[in-house]
């Protein structure tokens, strides 16, 4: 049986078993068995996190910003109650029964160690895993594809290409390295025909990619992939899971979250999976309840709910979580908006997340709390919460953390559920 | 090659010389003439968007230094007739910046107001203004035209060093046409502010990317005022939105003036240098409404501003009187002056100078650029006061730069680029090219970032990318992309004129049928002859095992195509 096979390879391959974890929990679902996933979703830009989940019992959060702040639950347009203390951004309301049903968690004043306040060098960081060390030539959600076995392995052991999937016309830094990665094109051109399709047109380019050189590897990548999600996605497949769970989606980002979340539950050799957002750098006129960051966070809300319902069963074994390379002033400036900062949350969303929880020490936006008197201080390290994640929720063995996330010797933060 | 008989005279005469060069080739099997052939190619893959018909010959024949001395003064080298004809015809062009803003805004508040109306009227049935909807028209049509001129002159002027470095400078000095009133604004600030300097003083480009509304737009520094400020008008400077009566400071151009434009990330600045800047800054706007004050011309920048154009304004009510410290410096109260110096320091500053040396040895010579060819040519932009033909010229002689090895693996802008003038396509629409550049995520004018796009294989090199080039590559050889269709301009300008063109170009792409506009299928023989050494004879082979009517595809879609 193929689940034991599994099994028998991973224990062998990486001492699966010295970790004392019930590795493979028999779920009983169409998803094969144990295959844990990741979902990582980057705003890049820097999102306001103060924002997305506020700290409303604070006379502080209001006088720093008189026209920004969001209103206190049950005003109106005012924030969705979560603890007493915090409140979620309304244009997230799609996320709250995520969060009633224990699957949503946030780690506030998180983030990175590194204080640059540049977009890119920040985003560099997160997306290396090594705050403050540029040299660093890979990223580390291609490293935990190197570390991670292969949850299923297809006859004839041949590794899927499709473990790592980016939404996406490029691949960004976080998937830099040595281990293949797909890329699938944004909005419907994922799977809409090509000239390649044609057999004498594959033939023809299928014989002069034959190399050993990057270019050919790309390619044959490419074309095993876009086999692998045609099968996936086909037609009758498409059809049969709009009728599961409900009507076409919008453009943007619910269209690609939803898309990835069919094939995700489709193909159980996806295991890890990226996408990015932009359009959080807010420094004009962000706006409350209403305005640009809420036009923002209404799609980002409705897209990691469809992905969540998309997933089905599968859900139960994924982790979703969702980035941001810094967070914005606490303080907001001159024009309606915020400036770059330091602290901001994470969040994650899974059926394995001990969710319906605020994690990390809360500094306070009091003046005084605040990191260089400007920023929300961070006191989680985000390497804490993805060492958490990788360990726990996905159940990577612990040595093979330190490949993961080299020179990190912090406590790993347990989201996961028990 | 069989070319549509309504083509100009010029493209006949290129064609003629390179069916020459076919016929001569047998001279070319000398080693020394093969080592010219190598350069003057390595040349126009690097100074141009690589070799059109003819070009490879006419290169070898006078000399990859001449040919490159020749591309060092565009003002010397005359746009080809139906070129000059096809670009008088845009209509932005003409328009200044203050006819453009207003217009767009203009487009703008009655597209809200129809909004309005129609939610008031309970059956929702308020009759369309057809004035209205002309200007929104109008704001689309400028929005196409931008890319329009930009490719036209990339693809057919013979100034190719000149449009390759609109590219890299634009690229540089990134604005967002996504973004607001940028919409209108890319095509007049790439005329105004990159253009006339990419082979001038570094200085004056940056001042005038300072200053032009386009970048006091995108990075919000024509609404960063002192703090306190309280603007005179109850609406306006939000956009009537009033969300934010007192004004401040907002510190986002002065971090990426620093940042990106000139000292680049570790160039040596804090916080507190960023907060200064922008102190600096403030007052530093633009006036649409009425005829603009200037109280500095630069002379520089002369030519943007003498037509009146310029709706930048320094306004020293919205200005921080106080002292600041900068850079280690004290900056006295000054007005407009504070900010006139803070850009004399940035443009000489070594950090500059290195940061702009390390981005144009990595664009024209390699991904990790030698250290020793960075070091030389950061020396030459601070011996010459920023003197950018200077510069290229010392990039161009470098003995790093020689290597004629195709070491540099196209982005999607130079892919399209160098696929379709090597075609020799006379090329009247855009409208596919730019539908190409999105899927394959370099949208032209849309990276939405101030850094730019990036430059390096690592950044473009991935599976969807070669593939979608394939299949790029397939549908031009096969004549299949409507590059020539001639549209009422008007037509596919709507906002979603993008969309409507990635659309229009999959239908031409995959169906059976040729779509109106489209080409003669692509003749390889003429195009292998047009890129001589950069087909490898190992790609030759394979193509001369493939049916006649894949082997231009295969030719454009090879490996050895996607590198430079």
């Amino acid at each position: 049986m193929q689940r034991r096979q599994v099994l028998k390879s991973a224990a062998g391959a990486l001492a699966w078993t010295a970790v004392g974890r019930t590795a493979f929990a028999a779920t009983g679902n169409a998803t094969l068995p144990g295959n844990r996933r990741l979902v990582v979703v980057f705003l890049r830009g820097a999102v306001d996190g103060l924002s997305v989940v506020a700290p409303y019992t604070e006379g502080a959060y209001y006088q720093q910003r008189s026209t920004i702040a969001l209103a206190r639950p049950g005003q109106d347009g005012g924030l969705l109650d979560l603890d007493g203390h915090f409140g979620l951004n309304p244009n997230l309301a799609p996320l709250m029964p995520l969060w009633q049903s224990g699957k949503l968690a946030f780690v506030h004043a998180s983030g990175s160690p590194d204080p640059t306040r540049s977009h890119f060098d920040a985003q560099d960081y997160m997306e290396s895993g090594t705050p403050g060390r540029k040299g660093t030539p890979d990223g580390w959600l291609n490293r935990l594809l190197g570390a991670e076995p292969a949850a299923v392995a297809p006859a004839g052991g041949r590794a899927s290409v499709t473990r790592g999937i980016s939404v996406g016309a490029t691949l960004p830094r976080i998937w830099a390295g040595p281990n293949p990665v797909a890329n699938i094109a944004n909005g419907k051109g994922a799977t809409k025909p090509t000239p390649l399709d044609r057999p004498q047109v594959g033939q023809a380019f299928d014989a002069l990619y034959a190399g050993d050189d990057a270019l050919s590897k790309a390619y044959r990548e490419s074309r095993q992939s876009r086999a692998e999600v045609n099968e996936a996605m086909s037609a009758d497949v498409r059809e049969q899971m709009a009728a599961d769970n409900g009507a076409p989606l919008p453009n943007g980002f619910p269209d690609d979250a939803g898309r990835l979340a069919q094939l995700m539950r489709r193909d159980p050799n996806v295991q890890i999976a990226f996408l990015a957002l932009g359009g959080w750098d807010t420094h004009v006129n962000q706006g409350g309840a209403k305005g640009q960051l809420a036009n923002r966070l209404q799609p980002l809300g409705q897209g990691l709910a469809e992905l969540a319902t998309r997933l089905g069963p599968a859900f139960d074994d994924t982790t979703v979580l969702v980035l941001s390379e810094f967070g914005r002033t606490a303080r907001q400036n001159g024009t309606g908006g915020t400036d770059h900062g330091h602290g901001n949350v994470m969040w994650a969303l899974g059926g394995n997340i001990a969710g319906g929880k605020v994690y990390g020490r809360w500094p306070g936006v009091d003046a005084s709390a605040l990191h260089e008197g400007r920023d929300l201080a961070i006191t989680t390290d985000f390497r804490q919460v993805l060492a958490g994640v990788c360990m726990n929720n996905l159940r990577l063995p612990d040595d093979r953390l330190a490949t993961v996330f080299p020179g990190f010797d912090g406590a790993a933060l347990n989201i996961a559920r028990a | 090659m069989t070319l549509p008989t309504a083509l100009p005279m010029t493209r006949r005469g290129a064609l003629a010389a390179a069916l020459a060069a076919v016929a001569w080739r047998p001279a070319f099997a000398m080693a020394d003439a093969g080592a010219g052939q190598a350069e003057a190619l390595h040349v126009l893959d690097r100074f141009a968007f690589g070799p059109a018909p003819g070009e490879l010959e006419r290169v070898t024949r006078i000399g990859a230094g001449a040919w490159v001395d020749e591309q060092l003064h565009p003002e010397r080298l005359a746009l080809p007739a139906w070129l000059a004809d096809q670009l008088a015809t845009l209509r932005t062009p003409g328009q200044t910046q203050r006819e453009l803003v207003q217009r767009y805004r203009e487009a703008q508040r009655e597209a809200r107001e129809a909004k309005k109306a129609e939610t008031a009227a309970p059956d929702g049935t308020k009759a369309p203004d057809p004035a209205a909807a002309e200007r929104r028209r109008q704001a689309a049509l400028v929005a196409y035209e931008s890319g329009e001129q930009r490719l036209l002159q990339a693809l057919h002027s013979p100034r190719q060093l000149q449009e390759v470095l609109v590219d890299f400078w634009f690229n540089h000095f990134n604005v967002f046409q996504g973004k607001g009133e940028d919409r209108v604004l890319v095509e007049s600030y790439e005329r105004e502010a990159i253009r006339p300097h990419v082979l001038g003083r570094f200085r004056a480009m940056l001042g005038a990317t300072t200053k032009h509304p386009a970048m006091l737009f995108y990075l919000d520094n024509w609404l960063s005022v002192a703090p306190g400020f309280q603007p005179r008008r109850k609406a306006g400077l939000f956009g009537g939105g009033g969300a934010a009566k007192a004004g401040g400071l907002n510190e986002n151009y002065a971090r990426e003036l620093m940042e990106l434009h000139t000292l680049g990330v570790d160039g040596g600045y804090t916080q507190q240098d960023v907060t200064e800047l922008a102190r600096i800054l403030t007052g530093w706007t633009m006036r649409p409404q009425q005829p603009a004050r200037r109280r500095f011309v630069d002379a520089p920048e002369a030519p943007a501003l003498a037509r009146g154009d310029s709706i930048f304004v320094f306004d020293s009510a919205r200005h921080d009187d106080g002292a600041k410290t900068w850079l280690g410096r004290r900056i006295a109260p000054d007005g407009q002056l504070e900010g006139e110096l803070a850009l004399d320091v940035l443009a000489k500053h070594p950090s500059t100078a290195r940061h702009i040396a390390f981005k144009l040895a990595r664009r024209f010579v390699a991904d990790d650029p030698p250290p020793a060819l960075v070091e030389r040519l950061a020396r030459c932009f601070l011996d010459t006061d920023g003197d950018l033909r200077a510069v290229v010229q010392a990039l161009a002689r470098s003995p790093e730069f020689a290597d004629p090895a195709p070491t540099k693996f196209k982005t999607p802008y130079q892919y399209v680029l160098s696929a379709v003038r090597a075609t020799g396509i006379v090329t009247t629409n855009v409208r596919p090219l730019m539908g190409q550049l999105a899927q394959l995520g370099q949208p032209l004018y849309g990276c939405q970032t101030p850094d730019g796009w990036h430059d390096t294989q690592a950044d473009w090199l991935n599976p969807n990318a070669i593939t979608q080039r394939v299949n790029f590559a397939t549908a031009l050889a096969a004549g299949k992309l409507p590059l020539q269709r001639v549209d009422d301009p008007d037509a596919l300008a709507g906002n979603n004129g993008l969309k409507a063109m990635e659309r229009q170009t999959d239908r031409a792409m995959n169906g059976s049928q040729p779509v109106e506009g489209s080409t003669p299928p692509v003749d390889a023989a003429t195009l292998l002859a047009t890129l001589g050494p950069a087909i490898s004879d190992k790609t030759r082979r394979a193509v001369e095992n493939t049916p006649p009517e894949l082997r231009a595809a295969l030719v454009l879609g090879s490996p050895d195509f996607m590198r430079r």
